[in-house]
């Protein structure tokens, strides 16, 4: 019988009993302590080092931090100052700073200049960085590299004129003839500009630099953390188009155009930069017509936009191949001639893949761009170990300069690469 | 009836090379060759011209003049009589040392790194992502130049050592760590077997080699006849026996002994000197791509689907087992390829040699060789063809290793 048993039960609880409360070592701040920092002997073993690696690290570096002098004029009076305590001689820094930040060279009345020409490259890059605002805006992106131009240079407003109005010219004629077809666009624009730059070139008259504006600044006299900002943005911002050429070059059907960008990009990823910068001080200038001569920061940006170029190639034909077939069938069934598809539906997406890659190659650059220090290009490092720690009243104060150039760029660095994840999380289009 | 016919057969027009996209791209091509090989020749043209002007012509011949410089780490002889093309060989090889000391202090750094930074402990990986983060942020070259100064500037000089009470003294009577460089002890062959001391060492590395096999040889007894009879014969004693017998024969034969630095007149004598620029340059180059490293192996490791090690767990291997068994071997396909072009970047990297003044390659056929002698297109071109070659030998040890590890689809 079924319910014989139900029966014989005198008595059935019918209510739940309410769940007893975790054991006090498993919840809070002693479960907490327990499950991250003391979780098995292996566990506290590791917990204690870290503290010990930590506590060194900390005491020999706060007292030297906040000991530290930041107004006296030299490392002898600084020593002085500090009688045999342990600290730091961060006056260096503050007399020195605008050697480190613009070169010994950059005329201290014109250090605005830079200043605003920083100021507005965080203005023009808005519109690209923050994809939501409104697309207009990027005209001021294209308006940017003119106007820093003419900041940081200086001279006459002719030159960077000339060159907008080539830009200018050969937008409209793109405009007009891409409609039709892609080829006569592009290349009337290329004809159009060099034929507006070659008689702008005749009007300007020689000595136009010499009573400019704004005084004029030759590249030689440019330096410190400047020059290393200059470099990075100028070389990341050509070498992303370029990059997108060989990476398209790579892809195509056309063996010679193929083979040109594989020897190329394999030539220079298998070389170190440091050659090639060998190459813009010492070997470039051979390539040039004879008795021309080419500045040497016009060389080495050259060579480090081929260099970066090859790179970003790289990142951008993974994106290219991590896009399903389908999308190029796609495109080729809507009719889309080549220029169309990669514009419209290609490139867009196989870009977005690319970021991550695309930052990090934007990061290794530059850092990368101490390297010019090696062939005598005075940019923070350079600065560094060249005019400041040979200078007499300075000769010693390692750590507070190297400190701060570390700083500095792990500041920019990690700036950027957390704006990338960022970018990441937003463009993610993936539903998980 | 219908019958298909073929479209009338459409006879080649001029016009069809700019608009049919069948004979387009041979239009495309021939621009293309033709523009390269104008501006080959444009480039050509500007460079003999400028060689004309300066009364110098491409030649090789400088390779055989004697050097004139000193170079003070190197693996071969050389003296100051040398040839540049002897520096050059000694740059390679001191190229070739730097590279790899530091992929290997970087791999093992960057594993444990990499692992400890998924670690449970908090702290532990807390500490980890610092590490990563301040090293993968701040220039290579600063870290080499923060390295060398520490060598250079915070170690006492030689002189501190000297006197009844001296102000530094050496690491177990062994090791001096002076501003001039580290000297550690050498080992010395007294008795060599076949005349000269490098068959000696080439003796104990065959040695090696054929222990190495031995092991290996073992490892594989064990496991046929763990297939077997389900148990694993205890083998770890003669593993070390295979290893160091012959080892401690071949040296006792050859009467090792070792030659520690000792304080001579102004500086150390004797034992083995290690500068501080290569040491610089291997440590900045270890802890730098050892961050690098990190993360490619803790990508790796979270690539593994998580119902892995859950299966793994629920056939009752343990965690140690696990890891070995189940999870390392997957991870190693994704870990390898970034860590072998990790190496090719140490590599390159190791250019940075001429910073602190290091030899390698760059240091003595791109620095010295290049000043004195003037010859800056043929020294720039061959220090690019011996980087190129490294690095395409480098490629294709990647490219054999990914068809081998390729998934093999059934």
């Amino acid at each position: 019988m079924s319910d014989t048993h139900a029966q014989t039960v005198a008595y059935v609880r019918d209510t739940q009993l309410p769940p007893s409360p975790p054991p006090a070592s498993e919840v809070g701040l002693v479960g907490w302590l327990r499950a991250n920092l003391f979780n098995g002997v292996w566990g506290t073993v590791l917990t204690l080092l870290s503290l010990y690696a930590i506590y060194s690290i900390l005491a020999s570096s706060l007292p030297w931090i906040f000991n530290g002098v930041w107004t006296t004029k030299s490392l002898a009076e600084c020593r002085e100052v500090l009688d045999g305590v342990r600290g730091g001689c961060f006056s260096v820094l503050t007399e020195r700073v605008h050697q480190l930040l613009y070169g010994f060279k950059y005329p201290a009345a014109e250090y605005w200049r830079p200043n605003l020409a920083l100021i507005l490259l965080f203005v023009a890059a808005l519109p690209v960085l923050i994809y939501t605002l409104p697309r207009k805006l990027l005209i001021i992106t294209a308006l940017y590299p003119f106007v820093a131009f003419w900041l940081i240079w200086g001279g006459t407003i002719l030159t960077p004129l000339l060159a907008l109005v080539g830009f200018v010219a050969g937008y409209f004629v793109f405009q007009k003839f891409s409609t039709s077809s892609f080829a006569a666009g592009f290349f009337g624009a290329v004809i159009v500009a060099i034929v507006v730059w070659t008689i702008g070139g005749w009007l300007i008259p020689d000595n136009a630099n010499a009573n400019a504006m704004l005084r004029y600044v030759p590249s030689r006299d440019l330096g410190g953390f400047m020059l290393n900002m200059m470099l990075g943005v100028t070389c990341v911002s050509l070498s992303i188009p370029l990059g997108i050429v060989l990476a398209l070059g790579r892809q195509s059907d056309m063996p010679i155009i193929k083979w040109i960008c594989v020897v190329f990009i394999e030539f220079v990823r298998g070389v170190p930069l440091i050659t090639l910068l060998f190459v813009a001080s010492v070997m470039l200038a051979f390539f040039f017509p004879p008795n021309s001569t080419v500045d040497l920061f016009l060389r080495v940006v050259i060579m480090i936009t081929m260099f970066s170029a090859a790179y970003i190639a790289e990142v951008i034909r993974g994106g290219l191949a991590a896009l399903p077939r389908g999308q190029y069938e796609a495109a080729d069934s809507l009719g889309l001639d080549y220029p169309q598809a990669m514009r419209l539906i290609i490139l867009p997406q196989a870009l977005k893949i690319s970021i991550p890659g695309i930052v990090n190659v934007a990061v290794g650059l530059f850092k990368d761009t101490t390297l010019v220090s090696v062939i005598s290009m005075f940019d923070l490092v350079g600065m560094i170990r060249g005019p400041i720690l040979s200078a007499q009243e300075w000769n010693g104060v390692y750590w507070e300069l190297l400190g701060f150039a570390s700083l500095l760029f792990f500041v920019v660095c990690y700036g950027i690469s957390q704006y990338s994840q960022w970018l990441e999380r937003q463009l993610a289009t993936d539903h998980r | 009836m219908t019958t298909m016919t073929d479209p009338p057969q459409e006879s080649f027009r001029l016009s069809m090379l700019l608009n049919d996209t069948r004979y387009r791209s041979y239009t495309f091509q021939f621009i293309a060759l033709l523009a390269l090989v104008m501006a080959i020749a444009y480039l050509m043209s500007n460079m003999f011209a400028n060689l004309r002007d300066q009364g110098l012509s491409l030649s090789w011949a400088f390779l055989g003049e004697p050097a004139g410089y000193d170079i003070n780490q190197r693996l071969i002889e050389y003296t100051s009589q040398s040839t540049h093309w002897r520096a050059t060989v000694v740059g390679v090889l001191n190229t070739l040392l730097v590279a790899f000391l530091a992929c290997v202090s970087a791999t093992v750094l960057g594993v444990i790194a990499g692992v400890l930074r998924l670690s449970n402990n908090w702290l532990v990986s807390k500490l980890m992502s610092a590490y990563v983060e301040a090293f993968r942020n701040v220039p290579v070259l600063i870290w080499i130049i923060i390295i060398f100064t520490i060598m250079t500037a915070v170690m006492p000089a030689p002189r501190a050592f000297r006197g009844d009470e001296p102000d530094a003294t050496m690491l177990l009577g062994l090791f001096a760590f002076t501003n001039r460089g580290v000297y550690v002890p050498a080992p010395i062959l007294g008795n060599p077997l076949f005349g000269s001391a490098a068959m000696g060492w080439l003796l104990i590395l065959l040695g090696l080699v054929g222990s190495f096999f031995g092991a290996k040889a073992l490892g594989a007894w064990a496991s046929a006849k763990q297939e077997l009879t389900g148990v694993r014969p205890t083998t770890w004693y003669f593993t070390l026996a295979i290893w160091f017998v012959p080892l401690i024969v071949l040296l006792t034969i050859m009467g090792l002994s070792w030659d520690i630095p000792a304080l001579r007149g102004f500086n150390f004598g004797g034992g083995l000197t290690i500068r501080g620029s290569l040491i610089a340059l291997w440590f900045a180059l270890a802890i730098y791509t050892g961050a690098f490293i990190a993360e490619n192996v803790r990508a790796g490791i979270q690539a593994i689907n998580k119902g892995q090690s859950e299966a793994a767990a629920s056939l009752g291997l343990r965690p140690g087992r696990i890891m070995n068994l189940v999870i390392l071997p997957q991870a190693l396909r994704v870990i390898i390829p970034p860590l072998i072009s990790q190496y090719l970047n140490i590599t390159k990297n190791s250019s940075l040699a001429i910073a602190v003044g290091y030899m390698d390659i760059t240091g003595t056929l791109g620095g010295i060789t290049l000043n004195q002698t003037g010859r800056a297109i043929e020294c720039v071109l061959l220090l690019m063809l011996f980087y190129l070659t490294i690095s395409l030998l480098i490629s294709a040890v990647m490219n054999v290793y990914n068809t081998s590890v390729k998934l093999k689809e059934r």
